[in-house]
């Protein structure tokens, strides 16, 4: 069963697409427009349709999600790590 | 794959254009005419008043935008008759003439000089007339490519990006195809994917109209924010689902415009179009302002895609809405019209998502009443641009 879809494979991140996922799980991954599974083992609980990180991330760095400039990261960030307003800002506004 | 060459059923118009409701409509002019209107809806039988907060002593642009969407609204196709109050009678005839160059039945009515009471009697009465008059109406053939389809995202999350978005996207390039006119906006929530816009945009002249409407919303937020508005846009429902920039959100959003679609032109708030192909519309990316602004734009149908499950309708413009999250269609499925959960797990592809959309657009434009409309959602809710004078 698919527990995170990526949009593509040069992304920084993933999103959980079922409940109830807890730290160490391993999850199974579909990258949607290379139509390619990977298996991830997060590193906290990540609530559905929330991001975990497939790539690692230094402080400053910016993530790609869709190919495209999503935001940078205020701190480092590991391959499944909890991805989301608490190490990653928006460059707008 | 589904038939886009059938015939749907709808109202068609004296200016030719096609409705798939056929409301009786009581509008008030400004905000103290509310009570008649609601008075005159609560004596006859199959009307619907339509109040609101706003309508005296505006001016300039703002008041430019009030009497476009009064007239726009009045003027939809899915409104078959309209009887318009107001307290004083030059803006009543003016929002009276608006409708009128439609063809349909339209009648002003004002207060001063009468009082509620006499306005409310002159007013029922026009108003049971109108009934008889719609009522006797027949739905007939029509094409698919003559329904107007406008779209906005709401409550969105990560899904919607993966899903429903994309499924709305699917939706538009095959109506696009059939040369329908198509609707997409929410400017500020344009923010980050803004260059994929203006590449999609048919020619220099669409992209440079784009850009000066994309710019001059930045301006407004530069010139009001107090933060980066990680409080507002993406909202706190955004973020609970998962959205964690303003520009993630962008990207999802633009999903809605598919793969293929053009934009052919760009429209400000509650103008109407002037051709076929698919319109950007200058407007707030809140849900209910926005959906209004696509009502007064002349849209008949709307697609309207959700995460964490917003439960927005309006009171002539029909939403259908499409979900691709499973808690969000477990713990609120009398919100959700499509159900596009398989496409996450890979049981259906976009192609399918999409024309389960297609289906559920055709059964509504036939008359199958959406979730929000059985739930009674009859959001009418005006954009202003600024303080009243």
């Amino acid at each position: 069963m698919i527990q995170f879809i990526v949009h593509d494979e040069d992304d920084s991140v993933g999103v959980v697409t079922v409940e109830g996922l807890k730290a160490n799980d391993t999850l199974k991954g579909w990258i949607m427009d290379q139509d390619v599974l990977i298996d991830i083992k997060i590193n906290q609980d990540i609530p559905i349709g929330h991001k975990l990180a497939i790539k690692d991330l230094n402080e400053d760095d910016t993530v790609i999600k869709y190919g495209v400039d999503i935001g940078r990261t205020i701190s480092k960030i590991a391959v499944g790590d909890h991805l989301h307003v608490h190490n990653v800002k928006t460059k707008r506004w | 794959m589904i038939n886009l060459d059938q015939k749907i059923y709808g109202y068609r118009r004296d200016n030719n254009r096609v409705g798939i409701r056929n409301y009786v409509v009581i509008l008030p002019v400004d905000d103290i005419s509310n009570a008649a209107c609601e008075a005159v809806s609560n004596n006859i039988k199959g009307t619907i008043a339509l109040p609101h907060p706003y309508g005296r002593l505006q001016f300039g642009e703002d008041l430019d935008l009030h009497f476009r969407t009064m007239i726009g609204t009045g003027a939809n196709p899915n409104v078959a008759a309209v009887v318009v109050i107001g307290i004083e009678p030059d803006w009543t005839q003016k929002i009276v003439d608006g409708i009128a160059a439609t063809g349909k039945p339209v009648q002003g009515f004002s207060i001063e000089k009468k009082g509620d009471i006499q306005t409310i009697a002159d007013a029922s009465k026009a108003a049971y007339d109108m009934v008889h008059y719609a009522s006797g109406l027949q739905r007939e053939p029509c094409d698919i490519s003559e329904i107007w389809v406008s779209t906005k995202c709401g409550e969105s999350d990560t899904t919607s990006g993966f899903g429903a978005n994309p499924t709305v996207g699917n939706a538009f390039d095959k109506l696009y195809e059939k040369q329908s006119t198509l609707l997409f906006g929410e400017t500020s929530e344009i923010t980050g994917g803004e260059h994929l816009v203006k590449a999609r945009c048919a020619n220099d002249a669409v992209a440079d109209q784009f850009m000066f409407m994309f710019n001059r919303y930045q301006d407004m937020i530069e010139r009001w924010k107090t933060d980066d508005l990680s409080d507002s846009q993406p909202t706190k429902g955004n973020i609970e689902g998962g959205l964690t920039t303003i520009e993630e959100k962008a990207l999802g959003n633009i999903q809605k415009i598919g793969k293929k679609c053009m934009v052919d032109g760009v429209l400000d708030k509650a103008e109407m179009p002037t051709s076929k192909g698919l319109w950007f519309m200058d407007s707030s990316s809140a849900a209910a302002e926005m959906v209004t602004l696509c009502a007064a734009s002349g849209y008949v149908a709307h697609l309207f895609p959700t995460g964490q499950g917003n439960i927005i309708g309006n009171p002539i413009l029909p939403v259908i809405k499409v979900c691709a999250n499973p808690r969000t269609v477990r713990t609120m499925s009398e919100h959700v019209d499509v159900d596009v959960t398989a496409l996450l797990k890979r049981d259906i592809n976009m192609d399918q998502a999409g024309d389960m959309l297609l289906e559920s657009l055709i059964h509504t434009s036939n008359g199958r009443m959406t979730a929000a409309e059985i739930l009674g959602h009859q959001e009418f809710v005006l954009t202003r641009l600024y303080e009243s004078a």
